[in-house]
């Protein structure tokens, strides 16, 4: 199977994503310059972490209007499996694919270090390998990550089970103190409500092997190898024709 | 010898002596234009020429088999296997960083990263060193914030990880902090392109950012001692955009790629000026080049100030001629637009139009090559003799160990530096096998099986009391964190963070250091591959300590056997390599306890110090240690302390007394800053291997104790001295820092 890494100018986690894919997975990789309009067959759909454009305006505030992004829209309603990762997840909530806004994090500084997240959803395509409530030490890396929505969408983001990822501590609480950057009922990701496109800040491929500290992200890539073989490699382009 | 134009005011103006201005006019046999007496003031300054240092550098051993490039480039290389080039260099950015904390620093990390790429390398690490005031001063605390704010702002969106460095503070810093940011990059060695301009006919381009009013004599600024007036100085601060230098950063290697490119200069200090006269020298060639083809940011700029300005993210390439438009569809591909602005020509000069007409016309080797170079006169500092003078017994009765140890634990320039890294991102790019604040920085590189440990050190305070050999400690700790790690140092570079030259205390103060990197290099058979010089750093005439940073690269075969800091396991004996002896002279012990900086630096014999990173070298490759901490700032006590950090284990030692008077013996034991001296923890049926390899290597290794428990407790010839809960400890270390910075929150 193949991933996509979609490469904004100003992205810099798009190696990062591409090496867990192809050299720890096994899998094939390729990125897609955000000028392209085709996203040439790939079965999974990475949108990396990074300063897309710079993020001079707000963070993945232009990011949107690439062309690229009108593909990923296409292959994102026929359900096939997008993963926003940091940036890549602030790309996906100002191109609407996903509910809610950042805002900067309450420290009001950058932060990179390794927080716990709990697995809230096991029914996503980056999460179906996981135990319900499994907890994972992933690194943060990002100065807006403190997610925000206004309380009755919080509401319904928790009744339609969009909540994917919450930090918690250690025992898998959701503390006060286990959240790093202030975000709304500790939200760490989150999937739309068709559930096949995920957000998350945490970096699950910066965590995929020991040697780096942490190997417990590389089960949100195995999961998403997993969808695509259960689901008998459904085509998600919309455009198959024309290829 | 004054006529025309350039009146004594104009001189001045440009920190050029009446003395240079005639080496001006001969070199061009006439009086030199505006422009032209521009380009000389910044080309001549001392950023720019190394005038004042050239004599002195040319001292440093520079060459080795691995060296693939030494200085003189836009970065060194050393071989590490594989194919492949480790790419580095260190450079200052103190005196911007003082005007403007947050912009001086960010443009400081963009320098030195174009540095890297431009030599056909992929930046992989960061590092940084920087010295500031004390932080009960709330204007060095602004400082500090911003200047961290700088280096994560530009380094963590162009995705560049630091991975290390340290954070050190005094009060001499306090008018003129130090900000010294290394970078290192990988190349294949087939790859690595050179700063040249040749080939008659090719064309040169340049790329990158608009050029503006921004840092018009930058490289003058950083040439001269701050005063009162500085903050009026802000305007030749320059603004870095990141994002723009990873456009740049991308596309340039891509272009590398594919073999168009001649040679390649980033415009750093001195801009244009500096790239088009330093290329067409490497190259013997010349350059010609139209200004009115430079894209320009503002309207109405002369051709004085686009050749001044240091407006950031731009270079100058001199491309292959007929593959123009191969370059050019990369750059667009980028959204960048490279521009032809010149030609490369036979002779030799660097030729200025504007608009066809020319408005300067000089010998590149007048500007660079045959830059003035002087031997500055150099005597001994008085205060020196004097300094060195150290008796404790004066001193009156001293506190306990173990206050003295709580104390040492949250004084900032030892406590944790988790406020700093935790604002970079240190792990992008995947390749962080060592977190920051654990010594020295270790990345693996991808598509081998190596690892690189990088570190850079320095120590003011040893240096003031003795440049010689406090310049030599500098190397050997930089070197001993290196093989901490497990890795074999293979190349160095060095920061020399300096006052004024002109004046001959200083002068020697730096002659002095130089000799001692250079002894000490050789000594451990490590070349210097390039670096930077920084001088005038002073405020009001008050110098900061003299202060050298070394940057050493060491490699490591096997990324899995890197050594950490921390202990692992609980029941594994703790071994002392190396000896402790009554030295207490610059320690962070006397500064703390008494505001003193006084005595002599401790002894360095580096023949052992070399011996003893042959140990931890081999001991790690064969696996028999299990972790190995350097010892130095704040001593033995610290240095324990520091290995249970985070682990969840405490220790218990019984220590070798030090030589000292007695109402001294614990202070000197604990705190004195010996050299050559490392914590290694040894599983216990490998501890009886570890003790004949160092007997063999001709190291003194005793075991002190053992991992156990959850304090540290140190004794002394049966004495109980240190007794502290690992949670108290974790917790007076972890929040020094904090505490100054955001008191409501250390509290809570």
């Amino acid at each position: 199977m193949k991933f996509a890494v979609v490469v904004f100018p100003g992205s810099n986690c798009d190696h990062d994503a591409h090496y867990a894919a192809e050299q720890v997975l096994g899998q094939q990789a390729e990125y897609i310059w955000h000028k392209e309009t085709s996203l040439k067959g790939a079965d999974v759909v990475i949108l990396p972490g990074g300063f897309a454009h710079g993020d001079y305006l707000r963070t993945g505030a232009i990011a949107r209007f690439s062309p690229v992004m009108e593909e990923v829209r296409r292959f994102a309603s026929a359900g096939g499996p997008v993963l926003g990762i940091c940036n890549g997840f602030q790309v996906l909530l100002e191109a609407g694919l996903l509910p809610g806004a950042m805002l900067r994090n309450r420290s009001l500084k950058y932060q990179c270090e390794h927080v716990i997240v709990k697995v809230e959803q096991t029914d996503t395509p980056f999460t179906n390998a996981c135990r319900p409530g499994q907890l994972l030490r992933i690194p943060i890396a990002h100065g807006e990550g403190n997610y925000y929505a206004e309380p009755d969408m919080v509401a319904q983001l928790e009744r339609r089970r969009q909540i994917v990822f919450r930090y918690t501590s250690a025992e898998g609480t959701a503390t006060d103190a286990s959240n790093p950057n202030g975000s709304v009922a500790n939200i760490a990701g989150l999937c739309n409500e068709q559930r096949n496109v995920v957000g998350l800040m945490p970096h699950p491929e910066r965590a995929c092997e020991l040697a780096l500290g942490s190997a417990d992200g590389l089960i949100m890539f195995e999961s998403a190898v997993r969808f695509v073989a259960d689901g008998a490699r459904r085509d998600y382009s919309g455009t198959a024709a024309a290829r | 010898m004054m006529t025309g134009s350039i009146s004594p005011e104009v001189l001045e103006r440009h920190g050029l002596t009446r003395e240079e201005y005639g080496r001006i006019v001969s070199a061009l046999k006439r009086e030199p234009t505006l422009t032209e007496l521009g380009i000389f003031s910044v080309m001549w300054s001392e950023h720019c020429s190394y005038k004042s240092s050239r004599v002195h550098l040319k001292t440093l051993p520079t060459t080795g088999p691995r060296v693939l490039q030494g200085p003189g480039e836009n970065a060194g290389a050393v071989d590490i296997g594989d194919g492949l080039a480790a790419v580095f260099k260190i450079e200052s950015h103190n005196h911007p960083s003082f005007i403007e904390p947050y912009q001086g620093a960010a443009t400081g990390v963009g320098g030195i990263i174009r540095d890297i790429f431009t030599m056909g390398a992929r930046p992989i690490a960061l590092l940084n060193s920087l010295r500031f005031g004390p932080l009960d001063d709330p204007l060095v605390r602004r400082t500090f914030a911003g200047v961290v704010a700088g280096i994560a702002g530009y380094g963590n969106s162009i995705g560049i990880p630091t991975v290390g460095g340290e954070v050190a503070f005094d009060e001499t810093y306090a008018g003129n902090p130090l900000v010294n940011v290394f970078c290192l990059g990988i190349a294949s060695h087939d790859e690595i392109i050179k700063g040249i301009a040749s080939g008659v006919g090719n064309p040169v381009y340049y790329v990158g950012a608009k050029t503006g009013r921004d840092g018009i004599h930058g490289a003058t600024m950083a040439s001269a001692e701050f005063d009162d007036k500085s903050a009026e100085k802000r305007p030749a601060v320059q603004v870095g955009d990141p994002f723009m230098e990873k456009l740049l950063l991308e596309a340039c290697l891509e272009v590398m790629k594919t073999d168009a490119l001649v040679g390649i200069q980033d415009m750093g200090a001195a801009g244009l000026t500096c790239s088009t006269c330093e290329m067409g020298s490497r190259g013997g060639a010349g350059v010609d080049i139209d200004v009115s083809l430079v894209p320009q940011r503002e309207t109405g700029m002369t051709p004085y100030e686009i050749m001044l300005s240091e407006s950031q993210e731009r270079m100058l390439m001199v491309v292959k001629r007929g593959r123009e438009a191969e370059v050019e569809r990369i750059f667009e591909k980028w959204d960048l637009h490279a521009v032809r602005v010149g030609e490369v020509t036979t002779d030799g000069k660097l030729r200025v139009r504007n608009h066809g007409e020319v408005v300067a016309e000089i010998p590149n080797t007048a500007l660079t090559d045959d830059a003035p170079v002087y031997r500055r006169p150099m005597a001994e500092p008085a205060y020196i003799k004097e300094a060195q003078q150290l008796s404790l017994d004066s001193l009156g009765k001293p506190a306990t160990a173990a206050e003295v140890f709580r104390r040492l634990l949250a004084s900032p320039t030892i406590a944790s530096k988790r406020w700093v890294y935790r604002q970079y991102d240190h792990m992008v790019r995947t390749n962080t096998v060592v977190l920051p604040g654990m010594g020295a920085g270790v990345v693996r590189i991808k598509g081998s099986r190596r690892a690189l440990a990088m570190s850079v050190d320095g120590n003011g305070r040893f240096v003031y009391l003795d440049p010689y050999l406090g310049a030599q400690l500098a190397v050997a700790e930089a070197a001993r964190n290196v093989a901490c790690a497990g890795a074999v140092p293979i190349g160095g570079t060095n920061c020399l963070n300096f006052g004024n030259p002109e004046r001959p205390e200083i002068m020697w103060q730096f002659a002095r250091a130089v000799e001692g990197i250079g002894a000490a290099c050789r000594a451990l058979d490590i070349p210097i591959t390039g670096g930077n010089v920084s001088l005038y750093n002073e405020t009001d005439g008050r110098g900061v300590l003299p202060t050298p940073v070394l940057g050493v690269v060491g490699v490591i075969d096997d990324a899995e056997r890197v050594v950490r800091r921390a202990f692992r396991n609980v029941g594994d004996a703790i071994v002392l390599l190396g000896e402790t002896h009554a030295e207490l002279g610059g320690s962070e012990y006397l500064k703390v306890m008494y505001q003193l900086v006084r005595g002599t630096p401790p002894a360095l014999d580096l023949q052992r110090e070399g011996a003893l990173h042959r140990i931890l070298i081999e001991a790690a490759a064969s696996g028999l240690i299990k972790s190995a901490q350097d010892c130095s700032e704040g001593g033995l006590g610290i240095a324990l302390a520091e290995c249970c950090i985070g682990t969840g284990f405490g220790l218990e030692a019984e220590v070798p007394a030090a030589a000292a008077p007695t109402a001294f013996v614990d202070h000197a034991t604990l705190f004195s800053e010996s050299a050559s001296r490392a914590i290694v923890s040894v599983a216990p049926e490998h501890e009886a291997a570890l003790l004949s390899l160092a007997e063999r290597v001709g190291v003194p290794a005793q075991r002190i104790g053992a991992v156990r428990g959850d304090r540290v407790r140190i004794a002394i010839e049966g004495r109980t001295v240190v007794d502290e809960p690992l949670a108290a400890i974790e917790r007076t270390w972890g929040t020094a820092i904090e505490r100054y910075l955001e008191p409501a929150k250390a509290i809570a």
